[in-house]
């Protein structure tokens, strides 16, 4: 996109959009051939542009295919994520998913199959995650779920429920043939009180995921939770016969 | 096919706590003197890259640091110092680096420079950060053997024994040993480490396939002077080698080293 601003040496704090030398055609047909609305109100007004930008901002977020966020989403999302838990230190799980055999599906099958699966486990996905989920599609056949304030106690039960919910989804790959996939699935928890990173994080995760691979396929793994938090129970046994024989 | 000898490697020990501010900068180098007076070679590494206070309790300033190190604008040779004590240390360089840039291509290297000085000393100590945060977690991964500094106040048995959690949990650690600092009492080391392994007796063990256990490496009793020695930016068993804090802590490495 070219823009040809003129300059404005009196008035260069404010900023007058310079419709009349923009080029936009590309972005809307853009935006037509995603199936998107155009931009509502009137065309050059800020209103309007602020809506293409928002579009173009939206599409430039997704993957083409699945319609998920893309891997430049992903990665925003989880160095978010990684502020936000350090300084909340409410904890989040990362999950990160792989289609079992997916060579096999696209040798067997063709790969207009293999799309037709990216697009099923893409949307089995989405529909066993909360809507504040972000799930991704971060390569070929792999896939990413950021759940944010997600409780270290049920970590194992809803990475379970998006393996089932793929493990019993058919996927219609003809007019007549139906297939079954599988994902393997690794998870690591961002540790509260830690100041990690998101390249840190990812690397636990995909090293659960390795080990759910290397066990077998179609299973949950999730790094052991450290439970770094000490109860009150634990606090009382911890200092009771020590203050005793302090007052002795 | 005949069996040739290893060569000799270092001991590598982390020094954790959980909590700040108990003594682990102390102890790291403290101990390291006890053990280099008994005749060992010794390296403290400043592992909390540069955030810790080595460089201001062994009041050195050094031109070359783990950081030239890592960018390739001096060797590790270069970097590893002699201290007051008669040992070596590898310091950082004050806020090389910030937790949040903890690349995997640092660990790489630090792991790197672990390996590198192993082969060169007995005992190589990691003075680790405070907290439990993932950086500290990974440096006391790379140690096959973790200390736990406490001291007898329930703030530091508390993320005492968090830390001890989080190690058996995340990194399989079963046996963990345990420097008690600032006791009032003789026997407080005892009684603290008992307090601790009956919690993870009762708390974290039942959940493991194999018990945690922890060993008391010794205690190191309340001293005015280790405060003064602070304070004139001395290293207490340097200058310092009679009062009770240095002979508890000769006495540490005797164990250390007979072991």
């Amino acid at each position: 996109m070219r823009v040809n601003r003129p300059r404005r040496p009196s008035d260069s704090s404010r900023l007058q959009p310079p419709t009349a030398t923009l080029e936009l055609g590309q972005a809307l047909q853009l935006l037509a051939q995603t199936g998107r609305p155009p931009p509502a109100g009137d065309p050059g007004s800020t209103a309007w542009l602020q809506e293409l930008i928002d579009a173009l901002v939206d599409l430039s977020s997704r993957d083409a295919l699945t319609g998920l966020a893309n891997r430049r989403a992903f990665e925003l999302s989880l160095a978010r994520e990684v502020d936000r838990v350090a300084r909340s230190g409410e904890p989040a799980l990362l999950l990160t998913l792989d289609i079992d055999h997916f060579k096999t599906v696209n040798d067997q099958w063709g790969h207009a199959a293999g799309d037709q699966v990216l697009r099923a486990v893409a949307s089995a996905l989405l529909d066993s995650v909360r809507p504040m989920d972000l799930v991704a599609r971060v390569g070929g056949e792999e896939f990413a779920i950021i759940l944010p304030n997600c409780a270290t106690a049920f970590g194992e039960a809803v990475a379970e429920r998006v393996r089932r919910r793929v493990e019993h989804m058919p996927v219609a790959i003809g007019p007549s043939q139906q297939i079954t996939v599988s994902v393997s699935i690794g998870g690591a928890f961002a540790p509260q009180w830690v100041r990690s990173t998101p390249a840190l994080w990812l690397e636990r995760a995909d090293q659960q995921l390795y080990r759910a691979k290397a066990q077998g396929r179609n299973l949950v793994r999730l790094e052991p939770t450290a439970v770094s938090v000490v109860s009150n129970e634990e606090k009382r046994l911890l200092f009771e016969t020590f203050q005793f024989q302090d007052n002795e | 096919m005949t069996a040739t000898p290893q060569p000799p490697s270092a001991k590598i020990i982390a020094v954790t706590s959980g909590k700040g501010g108990v003594g682990k900068t102390f102890v790291s180098a403290n101990l390291a003197a006890a053990l280099a007076r008994a005749g060992r070679r010794v390296l403290v590494l400043d592992a909390d890259l540069g955030l810790a206070n080595l460089d201001v309790v062994l009041n050195l300033y050094p031109k070359v640091t783990l950081h030239d190190v890592f960018t390739g604008r001096h060797s590790l040779r270069d970097a590893i110092l002699p201290a007051p004590g008669g040992f070596s240390v590898l310091l950082a360089g004050s806020g090389m680096v910030e937790y949040s840039r903890m690349t995997p291509e640092i660990r790489d290297q630090l792991q790197g420079v672990i390996r590198d000085v192993e082969p060169m000393f007995d005992h190589v100590i990691l003075d680790t950060g405070a907290g439990i945060s993932d950086v500290v977690l990974y440096t006391v991964s790379l140690a096959g053997e973790v200390l736990v500094v406490v001291t007898p106040e329930p703030t530091s048995l508390t993320d005492a024994y968090a830390t001890i959690k989080v190690l058996a949990a995340a990194q399989g650690r079963r046996r963990m040993s345990l420097l008690v600092n600032q006791t009032r009492r003789p026997g407080e080391g005892r009684s603290v480490r008992q307090q601790l392994q009956q919690v993870v007796d009762r708390y974290v063990n039942p959940a493991l396939d194999s018990a945690v256990r922890l060993e008391l490496l010794g205690e190191v009793p309340a001293d005015p002077a280790v405060r003064e020695a602070v304070q004139r930016r001395e290293l207490l068993f340097d200058t310092m080698p009679g009062v009770p804090a240095s002979i508890a802590l000769a006495a540490i490495a005797g164990r250390m080293t007979s072991a």
